[in-house]
């Protein structure tokens, strides 16, 4: 049964799809103008919970051989992974910018966007972006960093948070510096967090928060530390093949 | 041609005698029922058991993967809990970490949460069939099974079903509920907690019944147009409402209007010139009104809170008589304001209403000249505002408010599909439904009394968290399971201090005995932290203490006497009983204590990271600075800080120390020496 009913099921989607198809489609924009190359303009690197929106859209935008803005290009995303684009394709404004709020896939991790334009020879030039799904644990510790430790670890301020991170004589690190964090293994990362810097003969100005949060409260910092750095992390030891 | 006359002799042959036929036909039922059995042994799970297997076996674990892998059927039972869960079957590896680098669904283990997952089951967070046993449906909606598996970015509303609490961990579905309350949808419809308590609404709608006291028909109007038009933070949503009926619920509104019981005392004189302005603009700085009313920049930016409505274009709505009352106030036009009586006199009332009075915007009223109403107009108004339920949030003369005026939405998580329109384009999942709904609600039909609200994306996302948690099961859950959140008290200070609270409205902004707002810190022990000088001090010249917080105390002019009535009760009233406040005698610190204090403070606590001691050289700016810890802290409270902050006032930022007594009394000794004030600010960015 499970073989025959495909016969029959197949060819009567097929065409139900080519009667529904035809309105639904929404009509490729003509491109009014070609460029040569598509560039990020904002919103990569972004941190959202898993199947979430990202909190400001991705903005590209294409240039012609010379460097300069083309309106009226066209412009596709794609990715992997469950990740839904509104809208998915269009035409770059008069700035020459092309602006879709991005929806991650349902599984945590990194994912990759490409967004693309053809020139008129309809050769692809493309860009990619990065942008990073965090499930329970990770937004926990997302939660947790912008109460206790993005005033001393971002050196951004907003105008709801002035950062304290120039005021310190030892520089506390971003958490997104892959550079300096992948280097600590996870029972460092908790010591540091959980004693002090003092715990690893750094500097006494990060403080320690072993009695104020708890055990899976710094698990959590951890593991968010882990998903935003950038290179990023990979656990050491063993290595498997994937298949 | 020759093919079709051997299928239909071939035809011919089988069914053409009846015995014959009956045969043939037996034998298609046969072998018919033959197939059931069969494709329960082709079913999906098997296949996927075989290549769990597979992919375990390269592995260096893979001996214990497989001694812990159980083929068959699995299953996760609570019947308590209504939890049937085969969804083990396919999803071999949960709890199996060291598959972390899988990345193919269903083999991925489950990331790590707070609850066992084995001791909860799959649907109650995910949803789907637990007990079915195909993908298709365990996973996607068909016509026995409705339930769904409910797409990740909602998931935080499983949280919901048994979590009443504001939770660190989900901050959409903290968000959506707040906002429930915030843009008053539960004024119209009942939500009832899985507790059984109904939301209620934070909004603060403002009565209508002396609404013609305070502003003219043509802002009404102008207002029901569009309100966002005059706030945009405003939480009214646009009724939609075509012209004639502006006209008429403007008319009927203004008609309905009684006098308030309004001052005698005359209306201050209102100086125009630039300087009064200006002073006008320093005088609103200074009274720290912008802690709760925002403003827009030349920049277009709004900038200050949203506890108040945003001031924008005060100057356009307010007329100058009732202003002036409110200024001198609140309390006289409304009653139930969070708004404190500023003790302002006639001269800086003055000041600020030409400044607020400046505020206008002429295209936001447009050219709008209505004539006199007429008795139908006004009876039409009438029936509009019970139409539209305007009585559901504002209180209108000789108008009730309608009970059930809206679907109530307790089940809303758990409303069966089959019950459901969908308007065309939306997604036939309960999820794009809600949304769909909240984002457009005319377009399920023009005839719908729902309002338009202008929500942000994440907003209507955050909503639709928080109503999916109204789920049945939510409903039936053991009460074990369920966590409250924490309610407000009913605490009101006692005699006139108390009075004297209630006039400033302390409690929109601080916390006590479990009432209050979270706008600044709870003073719930404060007659412990502080001495009494420095209080009286404070209350009468508040200065910035915790650069941490955006919001700032207000300066409400209070006379000598009542900063002393306040301060008495605050010192005698507010004392934790975990400590004696005079239990340690500061005036037995010797200097060797201070220097060690002084040495710890910079080196083995490095405070200065957060704190300014020394104005010169400290910079941390997370924590107040502590220049006057001496005139302002008393030595056992810091004592008590050092050991654990959290246990004093939850919530605060300090780490929790737990020094040691010698560290916690030689750091206390340094700070309470600090007793000059600084002859500068310190430098900040
Ligand atoms: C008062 C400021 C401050 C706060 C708050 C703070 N830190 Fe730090 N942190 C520092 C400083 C300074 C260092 C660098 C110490 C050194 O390198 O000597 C540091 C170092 C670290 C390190 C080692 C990597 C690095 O940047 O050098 C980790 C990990 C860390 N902090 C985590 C946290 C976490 C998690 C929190 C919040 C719970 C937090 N910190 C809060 C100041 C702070
Ligand atoms: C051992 C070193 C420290 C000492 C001696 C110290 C001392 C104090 C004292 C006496 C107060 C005032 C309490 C009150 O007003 O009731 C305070 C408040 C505060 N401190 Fe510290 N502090 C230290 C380290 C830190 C650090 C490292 C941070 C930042 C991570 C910090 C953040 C704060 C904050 C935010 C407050 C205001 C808390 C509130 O009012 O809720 N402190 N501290």
């Amino acid at each position: 049964m499970n073989r025959t009913w495909w016969a029959w099921v197949i060819p009567m989607m097929a065409g139900v799809g080519a009667c529904a198809r035809h309105p639904a489609t929404p009509l490729e924009p003509q491109p009014k103008a070609f460029g040569a190359e598509v560039i990020l303009v904002s919103g990569d690197k972004q941190v959202a919970g898993v199947g979430a929106q990202l909190d400001q859209p991705v903005v590209v935008q294409v240039n012609d051989s010379k460097g300069s803005a083309v309106a009226g290009a066209p412009v596709r995303f794609a990715a992997a992974g469950g990740v839904a684009f509104q809208p998915d394709r269009g035409l770059t404004g008069s700035d020459g910018q092309f602006t879709t709020n991005v929806s991650l896939g349902g599984m945590a991790g990194p994912y990759q966007i490409v967004a693309a334009t053809t020139d008129s020879s309809g050769k692809r030039a493309e860009v990619r972006i990065e942008e990073i799904a965090v499930g329970y644990q990770e937004r926990l510790g997302q939660q947790l960093n912008a109460i206790h430790c993005i005033r001393c670890h971002d050196p951004e301020s907003t105008p709801e948070r002035v950062s304290n991170h120039d005021n310190l004589s030892a520089q506390a690190h971003a958490f997104t510096e892959g550079a300096v964090l992948n280097a600590i293994s996870d029972a460092n990362l908790i010591a540091i967090i959980s004693h002090g810097g003092a715990a690893l003969n750094k500097s006494p100005e990060m403080p320690p928060y072993g009695n104020r949060l708890t055990k899976s409260e710094i698990d959590a910092l951890v593991a968010y530390i882990r998903a935003v750095s950038d290179p990023p992390y990979r656990p050491q030891g063993v290595f498997y093949a994937t298949n | 041609m020759k093919i079709s006359g051997k299928m239909a002799s071939f035809f011919n042959f089988l069914l053409g005698d009846s015995a014959r036929a009956f045969g043939a036909l037996s034998v298609a039922l046969v072998a018919l029922l033959a197939v059931v059995p069969a494709a329960d042994f082709l079913r999906d799970w098997r296949g996927y058991q075989k290549r769990y297997l597979r992919l375990v076996r390269g592995r260096s674990d893979a001996t214990s993967l497989t001694r812990r892998f159980q083929p068959g059927l699995q299953q996760i039972w609570m019947p308590e809990l209504g939890v049937v869960d085969r969804c083990p079957t396919c999803h071999s590896a949960l709890r199996e970490a060291s598959l972390g680098d899988v990345k193919d669904q269903p083999f991925r283990p489950h990331p790590p949460i707070p609850h066992s997952v084995t001791g909860f089951g799959c649907v109650m967070c995910h949803r789907g069939q637990g007990a079915a046993t195909t993908v298709e449906e365990a996973h996607r909606s068909t016509k026995s099974w409705e339930d769904p598996i409910l797409p990740a970015r909602y998931l935080e509303s499983s949280c919901g079903q048994c979590h009443m609490e504001r939770l660190t961990g989900t901050p959409l579905l903290n968000q959506g509920r707040q906002t429930l309350a915030r843009y008053g949808c539960v004024r119209c419809h009942v939500i009832k907690s899985p507790d059984g308590v109904a939301m209620t609404g934070t909004d603060d709608p403002p009565s209508l019944a002396h609404i013609g006291a305070k502003t003219t028909r043509e802002w009404i109007a102008a207002w029901l147009k569009n309100p966002q038009a005059y706030a945009s933070s405003a939480t009214m949503p646009n009724f939609q409402l075509p012209d004639d009926d502006i006209r008429d619920l403007s008319a009927f509104l203004i008609a309905q209007s009684t006098p308030y019981l309004a001052s005698r005392e005359a209306a201050p004189k209102v100086p125009t010139d630039d300087r009064a302005l200006k002073n006008g603009a320093s005088l609103f700085g200074e009274s720290f009104c912008s802690s709760c009313h925002a403003i827009q920049n030349a920049a277009g930016m709004l900038v200050g809170g949203n506890l108040g409505p945003e001031l924008t274009r005060i100057g356009s709505k307010a007329k100058p008589e009732w202003l002036a009352d409110w200024l001198r106030d609140p309390r006289v036009y409304d009653p139930d304001t969070q708004m404190p009586h500023y003790r302002l006199d006639a001269q800086q009332r003055g000041l600020l209403m030409a400044f607020l009075g400046n505020k206008t915007d002429p295209d936001f009223l447009g050219n709008r000249h209505f004539d006199p109403p007429t008795s139908v107009q006004i009876d039409h108004g009438r029936a509009l505002v019970n139409e539209r339920g305007c009585a559901a949030c504002h209180e209108i003369n000789g108008v009730k408010k309608a009970d059930n005026f809206a679907p109530e939405l307790t089940l809303v998580g758990s409303r069966p599909l089959a019950k459901i329109l969908f308007a065309p384009g939306v997604a036939h999942t309960l999820p794009d439904y809600i949304a769909a709904k909240i984002r457009q609600p005319r377009s399920f039909s023009t005839s719908l009394k729902m309002p338009q609200y202008t929500l942000a994306p994440e907003q209507v996302e955050a909503l639709v968290t928080a109503l999916l948690a109204q789920t049945e099961r939510a409903q039936k859950m053991p009460t074990a399971l369920r966590i409250p959140p924490r309610r407000a008290s009913d605490y009101h200070a006692a005699g006139q201090a108390g009075r004297l609270m209630e006039d400033l409205r302390c409690f929109s902004c601080h916390t006590i005995n479990g009432r209050g707002g979270d706008m600044a810190p709870d003073l719930t022990w404060e007659g412990t932290a502080v001495t009494r000088p420095w209080l009286v001090n404070f209350l009468k010249n508040p200065n910035t203490l915790r650069p941490a917080l955006i919001r700032r105390m207000p300066k409400f002019n209070l006379t000598d006497a009542e900063a002393d009535t306040l301060a008495d009760y605050i010192m005698t009233v507010y004392q934790t009983p975990a400590f004696d406040r005079d239990s340690i005698d500061s005036s037995r610190f010797t200097r060797a204590d201070a220097e060690h204090g002084k040495e710890l403070f910079y080196g083995k606590y490095a405070c200065q990271s957060c704190h300014i001691v020394d104005p010169d050289k400290d910079k941390g700016y997370i924590g107040p600075t502590l220049t006057q810890t001496g005139a302002r802290l008393n030595a056992a409270w810091v004592f008590h800080w050092l050991k654990n902050a959290e246990s004093l006032r939850p919530g605060t930022l300090e780490p929790v120390w737990k020094s040691s007594d010698e560290d916690a009394r030689a750091l206390s000794a340094f700070l309470v020496a600090q007793k000059i004030a600084p002859q500068t600010e310190p430098a900040k960015k």
